[in-house]
């Protein structure tokens, strides 16, 4: 029989309500997603109103001026500050982003902050990451060569070769665009996602690695790779504005050109 | 005392910090058979090294100049103003040349000149010659330098199959009665319990104290936990003092313009559209040393030629560059403008502030990387079982100013050094002898206190107080009234420590007793930090002292080394500095007046 009950824990109700104690004319009502795994509670949203002109600009201003100020048990993660290490990913007005690149301005309304979409939470906005970073190692994402470099030499690399992996590397593995993607949503547990297949892409393009048929080989698999029904949530939602939709095109033509 | 679960690792070597030293020395242990366990407070590739963006300095002689390692050596001395120990630099510019040819090797995406070697631009303080002219030495990934090279680095360690603890707060070292460091305690966030790590070696890679500042380009998690550690287990920072305020902050926000935008030409103007720096450093102008630029900067500012409504901060233009190099050279930072200051580099100039960014002091090593302390008469006393790299460390090769460029160098060479060195003293697979209980019950009974604080003080007000404090009284310029005034504050906003309280009672991913246990760190840090500042009569790179305007090498060239107290009470002593080189391949640097 199929089971129709929703899983334990899937209803989010209403939480706590911290209004602003101060007079201020510049505010926004902030929603945050909570739920922590000590008691057996549901999810709750609770609603804090602050200042606006006592804030940052982006939207991880806001939640560390909560947590500072208002609710020091809010839990995300955090850390530069300035989109480059990736930590702060998180559902901000029904999109993936980074809390610290989303201007709080943005957002008309109400701003509703979610944990990446369906994965596993460990506490309030704090995603467990561990499947993903498995699937990342599963691409063996390392230069692989067959020949060494000369001995205390470079390898060379012409710019133009070197121009292919621009827009791969420097991705954050701050994962939105996995946790956008309907299909990793589904089967996530097979499917590698947009994150770890720009990356297996960035080493299939790298003109110093040599082991690209084993790579396309090891992705030539229905899950794997195509599960991407090229739907364009991850390019759509990515941060930093890479583009890993065409790097997983670009996989599939190659492994058309293979066959 | 709370029961707690107690998990035992048993290692050759407990690495802490997996940013890029941290990375690196895991990666040439594992390689070398050692049984390494590296433990990090965040996923490795969110380590701060990550926001390195301008270039690792190696003489690679890639753009036809007849760079050397010695004429690198020559800028690093002078750019420490002579407060670096010499036999550390030259093997850190020396091995300079073949740790980033292995960066290379290991498959770092490092931008291309037209005949495919690794591209090199000019950086602030590196030159030929001598201080001749400007060198192009910098090696880039466009300006992501760091996060090309701290990722490169993780995949190097996933191919070795390297051991990670990811998401572990440490909270002391394990030091046995003989003064020995046979392992690390720290915290599982994800699951609240405790993890014993036993290594022959402890390596710290635990990075910078930034966030002791109100104003700084460091991540939130700069805390300098295994400085704090040091300090805890009875053992001295050095030169505390340094403090490096990059020239170009963004103004509001803080965060990182890097130098590399004025090696590929920019340059910065005051309120009168003049460009000041050919006043103050007529050969390197703009690509001065950090502390002369920042310094010229807040002169121009206090005299009134500052930039904005408040005139209290200066411009940096690029608009001057052809569109198609900044897209090419500097895409991070034009992003980064956009994003945080509304500025189209195109077309108008960044708003910029010198803004805090690096910890020239830290805990104080030989160039193997082993923590040394003064015992008596011998002030390079090996302290048995504990090694430090990286901005957590002071080798010291930055002295009183970094170089740009040096602090990835720093990282990778020393990282390096430091597998080399454990691979020779440390016996694979040794036993472990046994430790007191006392030993962890200790540990344990400072968490329980932070745990089950219920003051009525919040972390966030002792935290911006301290900060507040720190950006005031530690500046730029400091004068015997301000430091003083400085060291009270300091003093008193510490003991608010006692009545903190924090709300989160959870042991699973508790931020809240995270950021109790890293404000702990910091506050150690900053006693520390303003207490050595306070003490140093003379002005020696970023130490400016109003005054004592000039640098006294006949009494202050020494490093401070300073202990702290269970009661917050500090011991200062000295260090020489080695002015001596490493081999006879290359002349002592003489002492001289700075001028760029």
């Amino acid at each position: 029989m199929a089971e129709f009950a929703l899983p334990k824990h899937s209803k989010i109700v209403k939480g706590i309500d911290y209004p602003i104690k101060s007079e201020a004319e510049n505010t926004k009502k902030i929603n945050v997603y909570r739920w922590s795994p000590d008691d057996d509670e549901n999810p709750r949203i609770d609603s804090y109103t602050i200042d606006l002109d006592q804030c940052g600009p982006m939207v991880l201003d806001a939640l560390i001026k909560i947590k500072q100020e208002i609710d020091s048990s809010l839990t995300f993660r955090r850390s530069c500050r300035e989109g480059i290490c990736g930590s702060c990913s998180m559902n901000i007005d029904g999109t993936n982003t980074l809390a610290c690149l989303k201007s709080i301005d943005d957002v008309k309304g109400d701003l509703n902050i979610y944990p990446l979409p369906h994965m596993e939470v460990i506490k309030d906005l704090v995603p467990d990451l561990s499947k993903a970073y498995e699937q990342l190692t599963s691409v063996k994402p390392w230069l692989q060569s067959k020949s060494d470099p000369e001995k205390g030499k470079s390898r060379k690399q012409s710019p133009k070769e070197r121009e292919k992996i621009d827009g791969l590397w420097e991705c954050v593995l701050c994962f939105s665009c996995s946790t956008s993607c309907p299909s990793y949503w589904w089967n996530g547990d097979k499917y590698l996602g947009p994150a770890v297949l720009l990356q297996a892409y960035r080493w299939i393009a790298d003109s110093r690695d040599e082991n690209t048929e084993q790579r396309l080989e090891e992705l030539e698999d229905s899950f794997k790779l195509y599960r991407c029904h090229t739907i364009m949530n991850c390019t759509k939602t990515c941060p930093k504005g890479l583009n890993p939709a065409k790097a997983i095109g670009e996989i599939k033509k190659l492994q058309l050109e293979r066959k | 005392m709370s029961e707690y679960e107690i998990v035992d690792h048993e290692h050759d070597v407990v690495v802490v910090g997996a940013g890029g030293a941290g990375l690196r020395a895991t990666l040439g242990m594992v390689s070398g058979g050692l049984k390494t366990a590296c433990i990090t407070k965040v996923f490795p590739t969110r380590s701060h090294t990550v926001a390195a963006q301008g270039g690792i300095g190696a003489a690679l002689n890639n753009m036809g100049e007849n760079d050397s390692w010695q004429f690198h050596m020559y800028d690093t001395v002078k750019g420490s103003d002579w407060l670096g120990d010499q036999d550390a630099i030259e093997y850190m510019c020396k091995e300079a040349i073949p740790s980033v040819t292995e960066l290379e090797n290991f498959g770092v995406p490092f931008s291309r000149t037209e005949d495919g070697e690794v591209y090199q631009r000019p950086f602030g303080g590196h030159t030929l010659d001598y201080g001749k002219k400007m060198a192009r030495r910098a090696c880039a990934a466009a300006d992501r330098t760091g996060h090309a090279i701290l990722h490169t680095l993780y995949q190097q360690c996933l191919k070795y199959q390297a051991e990670f603890f990811v998401e572990y707060i440490a909270l002391d070292l394990l030091m046995d009665d003989n003064g020995k460091c046979v392992g690390v305690l720290a915290l599982c966030m994800d699951d609240g319990k405790i993890h014993r790590f036993r290594g022959h070696q402890t390596v710290l890679a635990t990075g910078g104290y930034g966030r002791v500042y109100f104003s700084c380009t460091s991540a939130h998690t700069c805390t300098g936990d295994g400085n704090a550690m040091v300090l805890r287990a009875g053992l001295p920072l050095q030169d505390m003092e340094f403090v490096q305020f990059h020239p170009t902050g963004v103004y509001g926000a803080g965060v990182l313009i890097t130098e590399g935008s004025r090696g590929e030409g920019g340059y910065l103007t005051n309120s009168e559209g003049e460009r000041f720096m050919e006043r103050y450093a007529p050969t390197a102008k703009d690509l001065a040393s950090r502390d002369v630029v920042s310094r010229s900067m807040t002169i121009e500012i206090n005299e009134g030629r500052g930039v904005g409504p408040n005139k209290d901060h200066i411009f940096m233009h690029l608009e001057h560059i052809d569109p198609a190099t900044l897209q090419m050279r500097l895409p991070g930072i034009s992003e980064t403008a956009k994003i945080f200051c509304g500025v189209d580099v195109t077309k108008e100039p960044i708003p910029v502030l010198p803004t805090v960014h690096y910890n020239m002091g830290g805990i104080p090593t030989n160039y193997h990387g082993e923590v040394v302390t003064r015992k008596g008469n011998d002030q390079d006393a090996v302290v048995s079982g504990l090694m430090a790299i990286g901005e957590a460390a002071c080798v010291s090769v930055h002295g009183a100013n970094r170089l740009g460029t040096n602090s990835l160098l720093d990282i990778v060479v020393f990282g390096r050094a430091a597998a080399q060195r454990a691979l020779k003293t440390v016996e694979k697979g040794s036993a472990h002898v046994p430790l007191p209980k006392r030993v962890t019950d200790k540990i344990l009974a400072r968490l329980d206190k932070v745990r089950y604080s219920n003051g009525d003080i919040s972390v966030g007000e002792v935290r911006n107080s301290m900060q507040n404090a720190m950006q005031k009284h530690a500046a730029v310029f400091r004068s015997n009234t301000s430091m003083k005034e400085g060291v009270q504050k300091v003093d008193t906003i510490s003991k608010g420590m006692d009545n903190i309280g924090i709300k989160d009672r959870s042991m699973i991913f508790n931020t809240d007793l995270v950021e109790a246990l890293e404000l702990e760190n910091l506050m150690q840090q900053a006693i520390v930090t303003m207490k050595s500042a306070d003490q140093r009569k003379e002005s020696r790179g970023a130490h400016s002292h109003e005054d004592y305007p000039e640098r006294d090498d006949k009494n202050w060239m020494k490093h401070t080394i300073m202990w702290l107290n269970e009661k917050n009470k500090t011991k200062l002593d000295y260090r020489d500095v080695h002015l001596n080189t490493l081999t006879n391949e290359v002349a002592s640097i003489p002492p001289a007046a700075r001028v760029y």
